[in-house]
């Protein structure tokens, strides 16, 4: 990817998150401040229960104080493009829009590769890669050893 | 026993000798995913094969390894087309490609590609039968609208190891191509439902765009069920999974109807929530992992430009074929679908659409129809009858399909062909049929020698055996003699026994009867 790309695509993902925040998936978080589009920003966007949210979501860590103003300041950053006017514009989804997305032939030309695979697994059992009984859910805010408890 | 009246509002629930007129609306939604029939995945090129090795079908892409890149199948885009336009939906000439994500230890990238926005089909229809009140002899077509058709990822498979605390993971099914049927609430029994994913399977089939075996894993279906009452709006629904067969599928969609019924009525709610068919204890019991309201955070695939289809104007000039689905020339071949079969049966041979539905439901059963009647000069009204009862009866108590049927077309053929020349009686040849059955490899004909059953011909013994029995029965003929002429059938019956069934019955009859009236 050349860097003019690479920049683009870091900011759309930055788009998604904004739309994502914005958006009403999080239905404990709707602020009437951000649902205005032509409000500024509010800082207060990114609270410990957005932050919680996607620890539990994406298992990041924030870590500290200073992973979450990053945070802000991407969120600040991206909310920028909003001052250009979008209006009856189709939203860019894919730098490759104008490429043909590419159809391959139904043939079997890979696979047959158990033993490369099983190369990573730290535990096997014949042939089976081993996993966790199931998903573990991240234990509840009061209960983790996160930074967040503090703000 | 549910039993629907689609006027409206009205839905009787049988249970457990209960009548219960209760004006509850069930509504019944269903997703169905169905694997795609093809050599390799949808975005990789690993082998698509049931009963592998584990892991042994598993690319570096499948298994989500860094640097790693999906590349679409065209195979699986027209098996997609096909299915959309068999449905009748609108195929968009341009669809995208999202990810959804969760997390779990088969879905090793964490998340699926799939087409939430923009699906490859939307808006179609599925016209199905249903018989009403268990009587093959009234059918109702029902209709059910198809919400869309979106082409995703399979993940792969979880075997749990309780005992050891532990899931083992098999990636061969990870990334095989599925096509998801999403269809609209305009179910209302678990009956209806089981006709439109029969339908669906048989659909699938005939296309060729997946084999829909259920028992496989290569159909799947989830059903959405709710309860309201007629005028208020929809209740709160829950997803029933872990369906394996269609006749499970009824029993878990009433199940859940009459258990979200029984818990409105004492008063309590029915939560949003997953639930799973215990098939044998025949009910829904909640899911376990489930960690509240999943948020798959959709957002756009970014390796994977959108999907272009065309049709016979839109065309390029010049251009690659190889690189070019072509809507219109997918439609031109498209096979006969089952309505058009069966509409066919009834009018090439005059049979009732009721026979044609049972011909092209049973596997095989409509191409073994067609060869004994090529074969055969009895009319196919009459072929029918030795199909629908004898042979599927028969097929059915030994769980054979008509292509594994110890008597082949031709050995039937010729027996019906005995009948219709008048070698044989009717209940003779019914007796041939059980030795057929055997599959010793005895042609009717040799059966028929073997157990001398052809039909007396000379008049003269017919006639003593008929003597022989009047004078037998005293107490029969006396009461045919007052005036009660059914006991006559008792006779003929006698008759056919004295014979081993080689008596015409219509001339014992007449035989009897002369000899009564002297």
């Amino acid at each position: 990817m050349t860097p003019r790309n690479r920049f683009r695509w870091r900011v759309m993902r930055v788009l998604a998150l904004c739309r994502w925040l914005r958006g009403g998936t999080v239905r404990a978080l709707r602020l009437g401040a951000a649902a205005a589009s032509s409000a500024p920003p509010s800082q207060d966007s990114v609270t410990v229960e957005v932050l919680d949210h996607l620890e539990r979501l994406a298992l990041v860590d924030f870590r500290d104080a200073e992973g979450v103003e990053r945070l802000r300041e991407a969120v600040r950053f991206a909310e920028r493009l909003r001052e250009v006017n979008t209006e009856g514009i189709e939203p860019l989804d894919s730098v490759l829009e104008d490429r043909c997305l590419y159809l391959r032939e139904d043939d079997v030309t890979e696979g047959n590769c158990t033993a490369e695979l099983l190369k990573n697994a730290r535990e096997k059992v014949e042939e089976y890669f081993v996993a966790p009984p199931g998903n573990i859910p991240l234990p509840e805010l009061e209960e983790r050893d996160t930074f967040l408890k503090g703000s | 026993m549910f039993s629907c009246q689609h006027s409206g509002f009205l839905c009787t629930t049988d249970h457990l000798n209960k009548v219960i007129l209760a004006p509850w609306v069930p509504v019944v939604g269903l997703e169905i995913h169905a694997q795609i029939t093809s050599n390799s995945k949808l975005f990789s090129g690993s082998q698509v094969q049931f009963a592998a090795p584990p892991n042994s079908l598993v690319s570096f892409f499948d298994a989500s390894l860094p640097g790693t890149l999906p590349v679409l199948n065209r195979r699986c885009v027209e098996a997609a087309v096909m299915t959309g336009l068999a449905l009748n939906c609108t195929i968009n000439k341009k669809s995208l490609f999202d990810r959804k994500h969760y997390f779990y230890a088969d879905l090793p990238a964490g998340y699926q590609i799939t087409q939430q926005r923009v699906p490859i089909a939307v808006n179609g229809s599925l016209s199905y039968s249903l018989c009403i009140d268990n009587k093959m002899s009234q059918m109702v077509t029902k209709t059910v609208r198809i919400k869309q058709i979106q082409l995703e990822q399979d993940s792969g498979k979880s075997l749990h190891d309780d005992a050891r605390s532990q899931t083992l993971v098999d990636l061969n099914r990870a990334g095989v191509g599925l096509m998801e049927v999403v269809m609209e609430p305009d179910m209302c029994c678990g009956e209806e439902a089981a006709a439109a994913v029969r339908e669906l399977q048989l659909i699938l089939q005939t296309l060729g765009s997946s084999q829909a075996i259920m028992a496989e894993g290569q159909l799947r279906v989830d059903a959405n069920v709710s309860v309201h009452h007629p005028g208020e709006p929809y209740g709160v629904r829950t997803e029933v999974k872990n369906i394996n067969s269609i006749r499970f599928l009824t029993k878990a969609v009433d199940y859940e109807i009459q258990r979200q019924i029984k818990e409105l009525e004492n008063g309590g709610t029915v939560v949003n929530e997953t639930r799973a068919f215990d098939s044998k204890l025949g009910c829904t019991v909640p899911m376990r992992d489930k960690e509240g309201k999943q948020d798959y955070r959709f957002m756009p695939e970014p390796n994977l430009p959108p999907l272009i289809l065309y049709d016979a104007k839109s065309l390029p000039a010049n251009v690659n074929h190889q690189q070019v689905v072509n809507i219109d020339w997918i439609h031109e071949r498209l096979p006969d679908l089952p309505s058009v079969k069966r509409a066919k049966l009834v009018e090439l041979y005059g049979i009732l659409p009721e026979h044609s539905f049972t011909l092209v439901n049973e596997d095989g059963l409509m191409e073994f129809f067609e060869d004994v009647v090529k074969r055969t000069q009895m009319k196919p009204k009459k072929v029918i009858g030795w199909i629908l009862s004898d042979l599927l009866s028969h097929l059915k108590q030994h769980s054979l399909t008509a292509n594994e049927s110890p008597i082949s077309s031709f050995l039937l053929a010729d027996l019906l062909n005995l009948l219709e020349n008048g070698d044989i009686s009717s209940s003779a040849a019914k007796q041939v049929f059980e030795e057929l059955w055997k599959g010793e490899g005895k042609t009717p004909l040799e059966i028929v020698k073997e157990k001398q059953l052809e039909l007396i011909q000379d008049q003269e013994e017919l006639e003593q055996i008929c003597q022989a029995v009047i004078d037998e029965r005293e107490k029969e003929v006396m009461a045919i003699k007052e005036g009660n002429k059914k006991v006559i059938n008792k006779l003929i019956g006698l008759v056919r026994k004295a014979t081993r069934g080689r008596a015409n019955p219509l001339l014992v009859k007449q035989i009897l009867e002369k000899k009564l009236s002297e």
